[in-house]
């Protein structure tokens, strides 16, 4: 959603630099520098503003890890990590092997399984306990009891419960956005707008008409929310999972056991630069995931754009 | 000629003798007791009465939404509700537009007002989709077809949901305080429209208000109601013509019906004042 702000905000001020106040050839628009007019036309967008974030971030970064070997003064605690420039080099060299794309593809597949699941079962369950105050009843209690565990404290439960070690890491994986999504979808359903149920009702629309019609779009908006939490939670989870079951399928292969398996292997081969290139790969496929969802909400809520 | 006379036959409600007492906390409250009226097919009917008389609760019973303690409801001489049967069946028969509207925020205005017929399989998407279009021109909503309610002047969100609601093809219109909230200028435009949807269907409406002048301009007939708990105090008949517009307004004819109906809200609205003060001490 921010890149989608920072493009908007961007064309606006293009836009305006054409319009007939700010044109150039406008009195006052010819008399500016060259350095002026190009600050005026992109130096103040968001995009460049974000750009500006991080070069200082990454110039702050290497400045920080390279001061021992340059004057003789150690950072606390950054001096520590890896300079950027080892870590992009890290990138190319795990580039070529193959194993970081294995790795960030396994992670990738879990993460979505787990949340793929965890939608499917989670919506209709959520919505269930919202329409029937008897499956409430008997569902929620367990369901509240289960819901502050954290998700890796299942981790050995599921290395015995489930026959294959993919299939453990997936589940846990699963159960990080499964609570979200049901209680987003509980919560979010009992808060519509009685009204709509009883126009519905009103207009000859039976209870399963209803059930698929009304009330599922009218909780689409809290299963969203739900749906982006959850996305967010299950990149977090499967790291995790992964660390703790040493990487699934993948693991024992040699063949990259998912970024999570990557950075704890590559920390206990003292590979740090290889460390980063796993974090920094979290933060991405993360970011994407997320933004993902939210495009697809918005594609599938047309009508919160017209609002 | 037929068809209209078939159309007017349709929409008679009567209402027998009943009363709805609420009891959550053993504490009996009757929010409508012993109430009855006769609505005439094709009457435009207005029940006026002060807040918390019961008009909701009289409306909910004939949608079918609420039960009903004791008494009859009759459409067209079938029985809705009554012994042995304390809720009727909701149904497309009687559509309610209510309080604020209730538009799909998720649906444009055609799939809105097409929303009916289609799930009661009784058009294929196509056909509704020609009859919204023809109902949408007869209300001046023609042009708005594919934007979503969000987008709409409360006016015209109103518009559609009595659209959406004769689509259906009902023999009664519940109209529960349609225009509540909405500035005078918009009010009295509304009345009008109304109005002019009311000439062109002639199908019964049944409208909740408890603004009087509403209630003089469009009812063929006013009930009042009492304090609660909530019975008909008074039914007066509007013999005004039809087409009415905002000319009736000022006339003398409308001054003493309104003169009437004020009287009679009057004294139920200084009951329940008084009621609710007795209720603070």
């Amino acid at each position: 959603m921010s890149a989608d702000t920072m493009a908007t905000a961007g064309t606006t001020q293009e836009l305006g630099q054409s319009s007939p106040f700010g044109s150039p050839g406008a009195p006052g628009g010819g008399s500016k520098g060259g350095l002026a007019r190009f600050r005026e036309s992109v130096g103040t967008t968001s995009l460049v503003r974000g750009v500006i974030g991080m070069v200082v971030f990454v110039v702050f970064w290497e400045v920080a890890t390279r001061l021992d070997e340059w004057a003789g003064v150690s950072v606390p605690f950054l001096a520590r990590l890896p300079p950027p420039s080892s870590v992009v080099e890290a990138f190319f060299d795990l580039l070529g092997t193959g194993g970081f794309w294995q790795s960030a593809y396994l992670s990738f597949a879990r993460v979505m399984w787990g949340f793929g699941v965890a939608m499917a079962v989670g919506i209709p369950f959520g919505l269930l306990m919202a329409v029937s105050k008897t499956a409430k009843a008997i569902c929620f209690p367990p369901f509240e009891l289960l819901r502050p565990i954290p998700p890796l404290a299942w981790v050995p439960a599921a290395i015995i419960f489930w026959p294959t070690p993919e299939l453990s890491i997936t589940f846990v994986t699963f159960l990080g956005a499964f609570f979200t999504v049901v209680i987003n979808t509980v919560g979010g359903a009992e808060q519509i707008d009685r009204r709509f149920l009883l126009a519905a009702r009103s207009m000859g629309a039976s209870k399963r008409t209803i059930f698929r019609k009304v009330l599922l779009p009218a909780t689409l908006p809290s299963i969203a929310t739900g749906a982006v939490v959850g996305m967010g939670i299950t990149w977090q989870v499967v790291v995790a999972a992964e660390m703790i079951s040493g990487g699934g399928q993948g693991g024992s292969t040699g063949a990259g056991g998912g970024l999570g398996f990557l950075i704890w292997n590559s920390y206990l081969g003292g590979a740090i630069p290889h460390v980063v290139v796993g974090m920094i790969g979290l933060g991405v496929a993360g970011y994407l995931s997320s933004t993902a969802v939210r495009i697809l909400s918005v594609k599938l809520m047309p009508w919160r754009r017209a609002t | 000629m037929n068809q209209a006379q078939a159309k007017q036959a349709r929409g008679g409600i009567s209402i027998r003798n009943v009363s709805k007492i609420y009891d959550p906390e053993k504490t009996a409250v009757a929010a409508v007791l012993d109430c009855s009226i006769e609505i005439a097919p094709g009457e435009l009917h207005v029940i006026c009465g002060p807040s918390g008389c019961g008009k909701t609760t009289l409306l909910n019973a004939i949608a079918g939404f609420h039960s009903i303690t004791s008494g009859e409801i009759y459409l067209d001489g079938e029985l809705l509700c009554g012994p042995g049967k304390p809720q009727a069946t909701p149904g497309a028969d009687r559509v309610v537009v209510f309080q604020n509207g209730a538009l799909f925020p998720w649906k444009t205005v055609l799939d809105n007002i097409t929303y009916g017929p289609v799930i009661q399989g009784r058009m294929k998407k196509e056909e509704a989709r020609d009859v919204a279009r023809d109902k949408m021109v007869m209300a001046g909503l023609s042009g708005l077809e594919n934007s979503y309610p969000g987008e709409l002047s409360s006016g015209m969100a109103r518009r559609v949901e009595i659209v959406r609601a004769l689509v259906n093809d009902p023999a009664v219109l519940l109209l529960d305080e349609p225009f509540r909230g909405m500035d005078d200028l918009t009010k009295s435009i509304m009345h009008e429209s109304l109005l002019e949807i009311y000439d062109q269907t002639q199908v019964t409406f049944f409208v909740i208000t408890h603004d009087v002048e509403e209630a003089v301009f469009l009812g063929s007939k006013v009930s009042v109601m009492t304090t609660r708990p909530g019975r008909i105090k008074e039914s007066i008949t509007v013999d005004i013509s039809r087409p009415r517009d905002y000319r009736v307004l000022t006339t003398d004819g409308f001054r003493g019906l309104m003169g009437e109906v004020v009287d009679a809200v009057h004294d139920e609205a200084q009951k329940a004042f008084e009621a609710g003060e007795r209720e603070i001490a």
